[in-house]
């Protein structure tokens, strides 16, 4: 069953003037209702789960208010939000963990040089490795930038705590930091929402000294950080983002975002300090709350930042001894950690069936274009250089063709040091995706042609940011908003690089593709091949004339789920001991690839 | 700072003993978010406080999706732990299995939908009589272990009414005779959320599910699988044995009539195949060889054959 878009129903909470304030939304929709509401006027992000749905809902409120766009990365995103702030629009950008290594750059200095209109970061942090590459703390972060960090617990917290921070980023003239959880992020309840307040632009302030960040004027920037640190410190010590909730026991916890909701779940009559801001700490508030307990303990995701900082005030606390460092939290995981702390008692083990479940981790969908990309590529031999997107599936069984994948944009400069690193008797091939070429592969292309190295870069053009749900960008010819603008033209592009060889190919002709890879890793220096096909989801739901299993000629070779294509399957019958395969005629789109890679010609198209 | 000053009664109201959990399950791309989304909107509109938690991004992609709804006065996590969900909704059987286990132990109940999704990744053991990675347990053995369970081919019953795809609102009217809550509330919401052009047909789907539960019900306690309609014929497989069966092949390879074309390396699904020094044909990896026999049909130069062993041979071919 279809149902109304995620935007679609923001649209409708996105309006104003409704009587009823109370809707279930999730995290990000909260965010970006909260910033909404505090009148921001320009936000800007690259997509990257689980912060894509705040900045798609943020455009859904009306343009006349706010201005909201996908940048090419996070950095530019992060720049665009400064930009804003600086001509005195109240702005804000929104990032996955990840993103803000890339963002990282700009705001390490924009800390220094503080805001005029209030901009605020937000940053979701993806404990469990749900859809990331690693699992950083991000609130390291907030120490090495020194900027005040609010977490909240829930969607009525995002909502309240975004709004906060744009108010709290003007009065103490900082960047202020949101940072969510996955759990945060996708999790709907009931948001009391507000209209908004359309705070007026602010003058653009002339302080090339304040604004400007040259040696010297960083120099009195630094002191300028200490103190806002201090008097942060003094404010949160009074304020109502730190809040006691007094228990019946003699237990003392210190807790904050998600991590709350478990505490309260599974320890109902402890003592809690709830804090809303992780830095900097209300270091008299935590003093008095320490020494109005006989323990205390102090329960947070990941990293024992919190932890450490309290320890270093020389106070006793416990923490990381019982809190796992790694992994999300559940309301199991903290029950059982206050288990081994003496605090519960064990409870009976949970239900213990002895089910088999087989492994489902997800695949490439029918018909996507990367299939036979990697298909090819395996035929190569290639060393591959894989990137970030939903081809570094193709890394696993049955495509098995990705040798490495770092981060966002790696692959070609990886590519490149495998290459002067030397000794490699196979070609060398970086593979990367459209949004992730504009993305960060553009610099490392102009490195590898620039220092002469003989690489094959296959550009796997789908049209959209795919994995993270089918978002446009710089060559998409869409903006967020849907309008037509520019596309950018990769041929033209690396040409203008200076890429000798470039050649286009379409990715359902495995043929075509494996002879131009040929071809393009024969060539000495640098060669592009663009594999190029939409994605079968995004932006339009692609179906083709469906293909089908002659079975009678099938001999059960399984050439086909080479492919890890998931409309094929087994069937029930069976060739000198082998299953024949049969196509799911629901799921599949009729690609074709099977019937070229068929040894028998058994897969044709179902007769009309 | 916020002070909350707390008496034994207000401890009471947050143990959280009065929350109700509803945990979704399924395969990506089924409409489990829109299950659960439907489920809060009902929970909210009859007053309850809701949490409704999903993940998503990769899973959507093929991948395993879950969804949890909790509902009562008060919710704090937005998670289930184990062993404590009221309700299983799984649609599609294994992840009802993969699931069982957050289940309530003594009054858990399970609807489960009985159709298969079987992922590609059960079915890449190419050697002969190989068994696919599914499960094999079945909808009775689980049912008559729990304290209520319902397993019915909501996909089959869906496709009866005019599309599969309303399997999940087939789902939701079984929840809807198992959880408390108005009829209409259900018929208002559903409408609201799916296209208007489907609203009939989801109605229908509804409809179904809500009757398959009373009919099953007239029937007796258990509704045992039921209408486990089109529960496949699995052919017999030539050899259902747990330890590897023995190769009864061999693949013999002539390397003087072999020219280095390269085309057996490229077609062979478990690349064990690879071209020497020589540049003659070499079977790298004997043991990842099935005799699968593309490379012997493919070779232009007649270079290869995959020989049976007679012996062993005679011993499987009776099943095969």
């Amino acid at each position: 069953m279809n149902y109304q878009s995620n935007a679609d129903s923001a649209k409708s909470a996105g309006k104003t003037g409704s009587k009823n304030n109370n809707r279930p939304m999730t995290g990000n929709e909260a965010i970006a209702r909260g910033a909404w509401e505090a009148g921001v006027r320009v936000g800007a992000a690259y997509p990257g789960t689980p912060s894509t749905e705040i900045m798609e809902n943020l455009a859904t409120y009306p343009v006349e208010d706010v201005k909201a766009q996908w940048s090419t990365n996070e950095k530019v995103a992060c720049d665009v939000a400064i930009g804003a702030s600086f001509a005195g629009a109240r702005a804000m950008t929104s990032m996955k963990h990840v993103g803000m290594n890339v963002a990282s750059d700009a705001f390490m200095s924009k800390t220094y040089i503080g805001v005029n209109a209030g901009l605020v970061l937000i940053v979701c942090d993806d404990p469990g490795i749900h859809s990331s590459q690693n699992e950083q703390d991000s609130r390291y972060y907030s120490r090495l930038s020194m900027m005040p960090t609010l977490e909240p617990s829930d969607a009525q917290e995002a909502l309240d705590f975004t709004k906060l921070a744009f108010d709290l980023s003007e009065q103490f003239d900082t960047p202020v930091m949101v940072r969510g959880t996955t759990r945060l992020s996708h999790t709907r309840s009931a948001v009391q929402v507000n209209e908004r307040n359309d705070v007026p632009m602010r003058e653009f302030v002339e302080n090339p000294d304040k604004n400007v960040m040259i040696p010297s004027n960083a120099r009195t920037g630094h002191p300028r950080l200490i103190k806002r640190e201090e008097a942060l410190q003094e404010f949160l010590n009074s304020s109502d983002l730190t809040r006691l909730e007094k228990g019946s026991s003699k237990i003392g916890v210190i807790t904050l975002s998600t991590a709350y909701t478990y505490v309260k779940e599974v320890l109902p009559e402890a003592n809690v300090l709830k804090l809303g801001c992780s830095y900097p700490l209300p270091d008299e508030t935590i003093k008095k709350f320490a020494d109005s307990v006989d323990r205390l303990f102090i329960v947070e995701e990941l990293e024992p930042i919190i932890e450490k900082e309290i320890l270093a005030m020389g106070i006793k606390v416990e923490g990381k001894e019982f809190f796992s460092r790694m992994g999300e939290f559940s309301p199991e995981s903290v029950r059982d950690s206050f288990v081994q702390a003496g605090v519960l008692e064990a409870e009976e083990d949970a239900a213990d069936w002895d089910v088999y479940a087989p492994p489902r981790p997800p695949v490439l969908c029918a018909g996507c274009p990367h299939i036979s990309s990697y298909m090819s590529l395996r035929g190569l031999d290639a060393r591959v250089a894989g990137d970030i997107g939903c081809y570094t599936l193709a890394a696993v069984k049955p495509l098995s063709s990705i040798d490495t994948c770092v981060a966002m944009g790696s692959s070609i400069g990886n590519a490149i040091g495998m290459a002067k690193a030397g000794g490699q008797v196979r070609p060398i091939v970086a593979t990367i995706g459209d949004s992730t070429m504009l993305h960060s592969g553009i610099p490392p292309l102009i490195d590898a042609v620039y220092n002469n190295v003989n690489i094959t870069v296959v550009l796997l053009d789908n049209h959209i940011t795919a994995m993270t749900g089918g978002q446009n960008h710089a060559a998409t010819g869409k903006n967020l908003a849907g309008e037509e603008t520019h596309r950018v033209d990769f041929a033209a592009l690396f040409e203008a690089i200076g890429v000798q060889w470039v050649k286009q190919v379409d990715s359902y002709d495995l043929g075509a593709m494996l002879q131009t890879f040929r071809e393009a890793t024969e060539f000495k220096g640098v060669s592009v091949v663009i594999s190029d096909r939409p994605c079968v989801l995004d932006p339009v739901k692609i179906r083709g004339e469906t293909m089908m299993v002659r079975s009678e000629n099938c001999t059960a070779c399984q050439s086909c789920m080479n492919l890890g294509c998931p409309a094929i399957g087994w069937s029930d019958e069976w060739y000198d001991g082998h299953h024949k395969v049969e196509i799911n005629a629901e799921a599949c789109i009729g690609c074709s690839m099977c019937a070229q890679v068929c040894s028998t010609n058994s897969i044709v198209s179902v007769p009309k | 700072m916020n002070v909350i000053e707390k008496d034994a009664a207000a401890i009471e109201v947050t143990t959280g003993n009065d929350v109700k959990n509803v945990l979704i399950v399924g395969v990506g791309g089924q409409g489990v978010i829109m299950v659960s989304k439907v489920l809060a909107l009902i929970c909210q509109d009859q007053g309850h406080n809701v949490k409704q938690s999903e993940v998503h991004g990769m899973a959507k992609r093929g991948g395993t999706v879950f969804s949890h709804v909790r509902f009562g006065e008060k919710v704090w996590s937005p998670t289930i732990p184990k062993g404590k969900a009221d309700i299983l909704l799984a649609m599609e059987w294994a992840e009802g299995l993969r699931w069982l286990n957050h289940l309530k132990k003594k009054t858990g109940t399970l609807i489960a939908d009985t159709q298969h999704i079987v992922p590609p990744f059960a079915c890449l053991d190419r050697t002969r009589g190989a068994s696919s990675g599914y499960t094999t347990q079945l909808p009775g053995d689980i049912l008559e272990n729990l304290h209520d369970g319902y397993a019915l081919d909501a996909t089959g019953i869906a496709t009866e009414i005019g599309n599969f795809r309303v399997s999940n609102t087939v789902l939701l009217g079984t929840l809807s005779a198992i959880l408390d809550f108005p009829v209409e509330i259900w018929r208002k919401v559903i409408s609201e959320m799916v296209p208007p052009a489907t609203i009939d047909l989801n109605l229908k789907a509804f409809d179904a599910g809500r009757s398959w539960v009373e009919e099953s019900r007239k029937v007796g306690k258990a509704p045992e699988a039921k209408p486990e309609k089109k529960a496949k014929k699995q052919a017999p497989a030539p050899k259902v044995d747990s330890k590897p069966v023995d190769k009864d092949f061999e693949l013999v390879l002539t390397p003087e009539w072999c020219k280095g074309c390269d085309i057996c390396v490229k077609v062979c699904p478990e690349r064990c195949l690879i071209l020497n020094a020589e540049h003659k044909v070499e079977l790298s990896k004997p043991d990842a060889c099935t005799g699968c026999r593309i490379c012997e049909w493919l070779c232009p130069d007649f270079a290869i054959d995959v020989v049976k062993d007679a012996t062993k041979t005679n011993q499987t071919s009776a099943s095969a």
